[in-house]
């Protein structure tokens, strides 16, 4: 094989996001400006949570404090325990269900959401042991959550969501409107 | 003529007189000899009423003093015969009494004999059986399960014949026995519930042989045999005879989701032994109201036992799943593994249906290459049991010429236990894999070689997300026994894998969003990908190899 072949597939071969998972959006989660959320739905309906490239969180160099699943008082998601095929047990969530808080080191804090329904299947603990995951890879090994829609909502919990095109097309709209001065 | 002895006089009187068939009187009389239910109904019939017309019954007590005309002799002397098994009944000659010495008792009994005559005049149905040891037991009947046999062009040298009867019968024996017991009881003679002949018995000890002489060709009814001929009879008309006792026993008729009915026979069994004969008689007549219709036979049911058969597959198609692939009630990919091994063997076997196992699965892009993947199937009522060794070579020929995406070897027929050792040890054993592997960095040919000096990694796994909505959460823990490598250029290598059974490759390659751990990203310290995999062997010693 020679280099241009070469680059043909890599260029042409899909990644695993792009052969079995569905991009879906949320732009400015709970009216906050940019806290966009990305959803990776597999085709087998399962759904992981992680942060869009353009989450403030993955800007200006930012770089993470802490990162906390004890979303109140009395509920942390790391008590989150599934059993069985059927999944008893997983604390089920709504789509502005928090699931962690964000510390970034210039002290901004971030609360990331569920974004849909569905019953939580597992947290990921690895970001906790190394938060710079999350930066990284922020797609693939940084993700936060893993969320199991009910079977006869998984067609419609991403009714609410934006598509990859809608959400591109925000983005570059937002750009134009930054550029603007106001 | 009927084994019946003085003490079995006043069952068969007062049976006569509810309006119960011979047959049944004589399965209340605990009759085993099978020939006395295969002589003509009418004939035994006589036999009864002339027993209990019988006077001189003080003369006979402890001998059998069955007593029939000489004519009726004669023509029951080859009946009974037909079961050598039962010694030679003592019989008692007898003169005929004299009206002087006629006694008051006798004088009933004879009048119940009349009264039975009577009905049996008017064709009447039995209170027990309910028609089936009379109207369904005879040539007639016999013919036509016969024919719906020949129909259905199963091959086979044996058979069993079962019977399905409606619940309520047992309702109806339990009356009957409570209505005997009573004067069983005065005599202070023992006789058990489950001393009387079951009407399934009777039923076949008539019928077996009629059956087997319409089938001919050599044919045997037997009681044991992997081809089963079901006869169901119902009779909606005494349906309710069950109905008193779900208010009776109520924790014995729990509604189910599979049953129509909850007067199962088993419930309704189960009922009856907890029911105290004082509540029973309160709430069901004894004996036993006279129907006015018979059963009838709702279904003739053939069903061969399964046939087993192993061998092993090769699949060289990247888009063919095992098994068919359904999507929202729409079929994804045309065919499947499953579908294109089963369909001639469905034929060859002329079989109604399959259950496909094997050991271990591959997805839709992968090849199964080397000598394949151990399968068995179920086949469900197959028509034909028997292939012999060329017939299946035959078979395995045909398997392998209709399609080029898969090969079968080693097809053989196995037992249903010999199954279980395809399942066995499935997690000792081993499997190796070669994939094609895409780095994100470009690789030195030497950078990689590191990697066929790991032996025995031991990975933790956690339920890979693509198979998470069917399977557990759980982090397992599998083994990669040995790894090797062929480098092919700066971004791509062929990685050959012996592993333990269950270890997912797919993700050990490109890590699963960091839930297995290690996986291959991290060892070579760039983001690796799968793009093809192959099974190269599964290494299980079953089904037996079949020389070429």
């Amino acid at each position: 094989m020679d280099g241009i072949e070469q680059k043909e597939t890599e260029e042409n071969a899909p990644s695993v996001i792009d052969r079995y998972y569905t991009r879906w959006y949320r732009a400015d989660m709970k009216g906050k400006p940019c806290e966009d959320h990305c959803i990776l739905q597999h085709s087998n309906r399962i759904c992981v949570v992680t942060l869009a490239e353009t989450h403030p969180i993955l800007q200006n160099g930012r770089t993470i404090k802490s990162i906390n699943y004890q979303i109140s008082n009395g509920c942390s998601r790391l008590n989150n325990k599934v059993s069985g095929k059927s999944k008893r047990g997983g604390q089920f969530l709504t789509d502005f269900a928090p699931l962690c808080r964000i510390t970034c080191t210039d002290e901004s804090e971030y609360t990331i959401y569920s974004c849909i329904r569905g019953r939580l299947l597992e947290v990921n603990e690895n970001i906790l042991e190394r938060p710079a995951l999350l930066l990284e890879k922020p797609f693939t090994e940084g993700y936060i959550a893993v969320i199991l829609p009910k079977f006869e909502e998984s067609k419609s919990i991403t009714e609410n969501l934006l598509s990859r095109e809608e959400f591109e097309s925000i983005i570059s709209k937002r750009n134009v409107a930054e550029s603007q001065p106001s | 003529m009927l084994p019946l002895k003085e003490k079995d006089k006043p069952i068969v009187q007062k049976l006569l007189s509810a309006g119960c068939c011979a047959r049944c009187i004589l399965r209340f009389c605990c009759v085993r000899v099978q020939a006395a239910y295969r002589q003509p109904q009418q004939d035994t019939l006589k036999e009864l009423q002339a027993f209990i017309c019988d006077t001189e019954n003080s003369k006979s007590q402890d001998s059998a003093a069955s007593e029939a005309t000489e004519e009726n002799n004669k023509s029951h002397d080859a009946a009974v015969s037909e079961a050598p098994e039962e010694p030679p009944t003592k019989r008692v000659k007898l003169e005929p009494s004299g009206t002087d010495a006629q006694s008051e008792e006798d004088a009933a009994a004879a009048a119940a004999a009349a009264a039975v005559t009577l009905k049996e005049e008017e064709s009447h149905v039995c209170v027990l059986c309910l028609g089936i040891l009379h109207q369904f037991c005879g040539a007639s009947q016999a013919v036509k399960i016969a024919e719906t046999v020949k129909e259905e062009k199963y091959e086979f040298d044996t058979l069993v014949l079962s019977v399905s009867l409606p619940a309520q019968l047992c309702v109806r024996e339990h009356s009957c026995w409570l209505h005997v017991k009573k004067e069983v009881r005065e005599k202070g003679l023992v006789l058990d519930k489950d001393d009387v002949i079951q009407v399934k018995e009777a039923f076949k000890w008539i019928m077996q042989g009629l059956v087997a002489k319409e089938l001919g060709r050599g044919v045997a009814v037997v009681t044991r045999s992997a081809f089963e001929v079901g006869v169901e009879f119902i009779h909606e008309a005494t349906d309710s005879d069950c109905h008193f006792l779900a208010s009776a026993c109520p924790d014995c008729f729990k509604p189910t989701k599979n049953k129509q009915s909850v007067f199962t026979r088993m419930a309704v069994v189960k009922a009856l032994e907890k029911i105290s004969d004082a509540r029973f008689l309160k709430h069901y007549p004894c004996p036993p109201a006279q129907p006015s219709s018979c059963c009838s036979l709702q279904d003739v049911q053939c069903v061969h036992v399964s046939v087993f058969v192993a061998g092993r597959y090769n699949k060289f198609c990247r888009s063919l799943p095992q098994t068919p692939w359904v999507i929202d009630g729409e079929r994804r990919m045309e065919s499947s593994v499953e579908e294109l091994i089963a369909a001639p063997i469905l034929s060859a076997f002329r079989a109604d249906g399959f259950n496909f196992s094997s050991s271990g699965r591959e997805d839709v892009d992968v090849r199964t290459l080397g000598n394949g993947r151990p399968f068995a199937m179920e086949l469900l009522n197959p028509h034909k049991s028997r292939l012999s060794r060329a017939e299946m070579k035959q078979l395995q020929e045909t398997i392998n010429k209709s399609s080029d995406k898969i090969r079968v070897r080693d097809l053989q027929v196995v037992s249903r236990e010999a199954m279980s050792r395809m399942k066995e040890g499935e997690e000792e054993k081993t499997k190796s894999y070669t994939a094609l592997i895409w780095t994100q960095k470009p690789i030195e040919r030497e950078e990689i070689t590191f990697i066929d000096d790991i032996k025995e990694l031991t990975l933790d796994q956690k339920t890979p997300l693509r198979v998470l909505h069917r399977r557990a959460l759980a982090v397992r823990q599998r083994v990669i026994h040995s790894m090797n490598t062929r480098f092919l250029d700066p971004h791509h290598f062929y990685l050959g894998l012996k592993t333990q059974a269950g270890t997912y490759i797919k993700e050990f390659v490109h890590g699963d969003f960091g839930r297995t751990k290690p996986n291959l990203c991290e060892l070579l310290k760039t983001d690796t990908d799968i793009l093809e995999l192959d099974v190269e062997s599964v290494d299980v010693d079953w089904p037996p190899v079949i020389p070429e």
